[in-house]
């Protein structure tokens, strides 16, 4: 683990999801300076004197997966800060499986909201992490992109995307000084959760950013949150292929 | 998904929903739910019985609400969505040198359910109820927003504050914090001997912050005997945070059981010395006292338990002595026993403080418990006194109603602003606070 006494900027992609919310509370609780990015301003104005009230300087700034000429700006504001720059990439959208076998052309903005916008900004804000010599990005994945599955293989194929991009970018950041750490969440008790059938082991998001915190401070690379689900996604990587398709989990 | 069908209960566990819930994070959800389908809104579920129950009807779950949207350093009010709790607002405010003015025994209320049963604190004799500091309060009734102030709209003010929801869904609040010198606090415990040494003390205490915890099994000479605690804000150096103190209530399938409750409640009376003594809390360990067990209500088991919680005017504190010696001689109850004299601070036309003298007992729900409490209820009709509405699960519509002085006022209030009844709850409709009559 590196110590730093650098005062650390946090860039929070899709902030307003319950996820982002507690992760921004407990990097502000450490002091972080805090970039809330997404489309509800209104509602991230609210995060964010929420988070400075706590102790925090935080701001909100429109980012919207979709359109890349928002990128940039939040990126320029987070050069302004001193010292180490990171970013968390909570962005994503999850369509039912059924919306989309009913509408294929939803494909294409499933697949922008959860690999290409989050990795167009991460490779715009590398040269960044690298020019500093440090940084951390956390890029939230999903236990659905471990194997394509009836029931939400559109989404996961996006995940196992943003997966494999992490890993990569993982690969290039570290020679410089900087982090990529990739998360798996099983189920979070989120807006995008609430009410789904066949929900078990429900984590709360609270528990998921103590998680994701202690993997950044940690420099973990891929973590499951809870835990368990590494377990649990090792018996479903582990049925063979002839199997698993006449399967319906 | 909007809705998720969800079993859920009061504090107490023994009165159950299953509701259709939805759980909106951010403000504008909340009003497009709000719009499509009014409904009660819950916190989250800290009264006992079923003030925030909707069985086989819906609800909005508004704890992902739960930010502080502003503040102003200069006259301390504070604005925050209704789903933040007061724990949170404590632990964030203390330390910048503010506290909410009310602050109710449980930090895991949250603002619209401090607002929605006009909770009191330990400093009600002197600062009255957490409406008294409500500076408005943001009604969403359908596609309607409303700023209730009690300079613009005094009437819906009074019929929201301790109106258990009736009036629309509480959104968002400004509350007047008050400034505070530090976070810790400064707590001087006695032993009172007997019922009337405890009544002297808490008569003659000057505290800001004063309680008396009272031992229900001790009998006799001895009846009414427990410990009186004053607090004082201070500021100094904090504590460390204790991981859990000396009630030893974390053993799983703990019985609560007759010897079990003598020998732990002589055991915490003789914990103080009989010269009494100071100590320094941390000011959640002050307020919080039994948030550190979290779901400290499973001990009683499934079949839950009831928290019987009156006052009585000061003229009856000897009916009050009258019904401790019923609740000693049933050998029921469970350590969790307070005994407060409260000011005659309230905020709304439902709000349950009055001068007098409040008791509160916790029993495990047997039948005879539901017979004990039912008998301190007719007593409690007697000696001129009420019943809280937060914690509450037995009584009946004409039980209450007369308790309630200006509840036909409120009444008209509340179906004014709610005619079709969007609001109601398994409580409302348990007691038939929404319809007249029954008046004596």
């Amino acid at each position: 683990m590196k110590k730093t006494t650098q005062p650390q900027c946090w860039i929070i992609l899709g902030a307003s999801s319950s996820m982002a919310r507690a992760f921004a509370r407990a990097v502000a609780k450490q002091g972080a300076s805090v970039i809330l990015a997404g489309r509800d301003m209104a509602d991230l104005e609210r995060s964010a004197f929420d988070l400075s009230i706590r102790g925090s300087r935080a701001r909100a700034m429109r980012f919207d997966a979709r359109d890349p000429a928002s990128f940039q700006p939040i990126i320029d504001t987070a050069a302004l800060h001193e010292g180490v720059i990171n970013a968390a990439v909570f962005a994503g959208s999850m369509p039912a499986q059924s919306a989309i076998d009913h509408d294929p052309a939803l494909i294409d903005g499933v697949i922008r909201d959860n690999h290409i916008g989050p990795a167009t900004f991460l490779s715009l804000l590398a040269p960044l992490i690298e020019e500093r010599g440090d940084g951390c990005v956390v890029g939230i994945g999903s236990v659905a992109g471990d194997r394509g599955r009836v029931g939400n293989y559109v989404y996961g194929s996006a995940k196992a995307g943003f997966a494999t991009y992490l890993s990569g970018l993982r690969n290039r950041l570290t020679g410089a000084g900087g982090h990529v750490v990739t998360v798996k969440p099983g189920f979070v008790d989120t807006a995008m959760t609430w009410g789904l059938k066949g929900m078990f082991l429900v984590a709360a998001p609270e528990a998921v950013a103590g998680d994701i915190l202690k993997a950044v401070e940690k420099r973990r690379n891929v973590i499951y949150t809870p835990f368990f689900w590494r377990y649990i996604m090792f018996v479903i990587r582990s049925i063979p292929e002839r199997l698993f398709k006449r399967l319906s989990i | 998904m909007v809705w998720k069908k969800t079993d859920y209960s009061g504090w107490g566990r023994v009165l159950r929903a299953t509701a259709d819930l939805a759980r909106p994070e951010r403000a504008q959800h909340l009003a497009q739910i709000a719009s499509d389908t009014p409904c009660p809104a819950i916190g989250n579920c800290r009264s006992y019985g079923d003030a925030p129950l909707n069985d086989t009807g819906r609800a909005i779950d508004m704890t992902r609400l739960n930010r502080v949207i502003d503040f102003d350093a200069q006259t301390g009010i504070v604005t925050v969505e209704a789903g933040i709790t007061i724990g949170d607002l404590t632990r964030i405010f203390a330390p910048l040198g503010w506290l909410p003015a009310v602050i109710p025994g449980t930090g895991f209320a949250t603002i619209g359910g401090c607002i929605a049963l006009d909770v009191h604190g330990k400093n009600h004799h002197n600062a009255g109820s957490f409406g008294q500091h409500v500076v408005s309060v943001t009604l969403l009734n359908g596609d309607k927003r409303t700023v209730v102030t009690p300079a613009c709209n005094k009437d819906l003010f009074r019929a929201t504050i301790g109106g258990i929801g009736q009036t629309g869904i509480i959104s968002e609040a400004r509350l007047q914090l008050k400034p505070c010198p530090g976070d810790v606090m400064m707590v001087t415990e006695r032993r009172a001997g007997s019922w009337d040494e405890h009544l002297a003390l808490l008569d003659n205490c000057q505290a800001t912050y004063c309680v008396g915890w009272i031992d229900t099994t001790a009998k006799g000479d001895k009846l009414g005997r427990g410990i009186v605690e004053e607090g004082e804000l201070a500021a100094g150096l904090l504590p460390a945070a204790k991981k859990s103190k000396t009630v030893p209530l974390d053993a799983p399938g703990f019985a609560l059981s007759g010897p079990v409750v003598r020998g732990f409640n002589a055991a915490y009376y003789r914990r103080v010395p009989v010269s009494g003594r100071s100590l320094i809390k941390r000011i959640d360990d002050f307020f919080f006292p039994l948030d550190k067990i979290h779901n400290w209500n499973r001990l009683y088991g499934k079949g839950g338990f009831y928290q019987f919680q009156n006052v009585v005017p000061l003229d009856q504190a000897d009916a009050l002595r009258t019904m401790l010696e019923r609740i000693t001689s049933a050998g029921l109850s469970s350590p969790l026993a307070v005994l407060k004299r409260m000011g005659n601070g309230r905020a709304g036309h439902m709000s349950f403080p009055m001068e007098g003298y409040t008791l509160a007992v916790d029993f495990p729900a047997r039948d005879a418990a539901v017979e004990l409490i039912e008998m301190l209820e007719n007593m409690t009709i007697d000696a001129g006194g009420r019943l809280y509405l937060a914690k509450d699960a037995l009584t009946s519509a004409a039980a209450i109603k007369p308790m309630y002085r200006e509840h036909a006022h409120w009444l008209n209030l509340v179906n004014e602003q709610d005619p079709n009844h969007h609001f109601a709850t398994d409580m409302v409709r348990r007691l038939d606070l929404r319809t007249t009559g029954d008046q004596p």
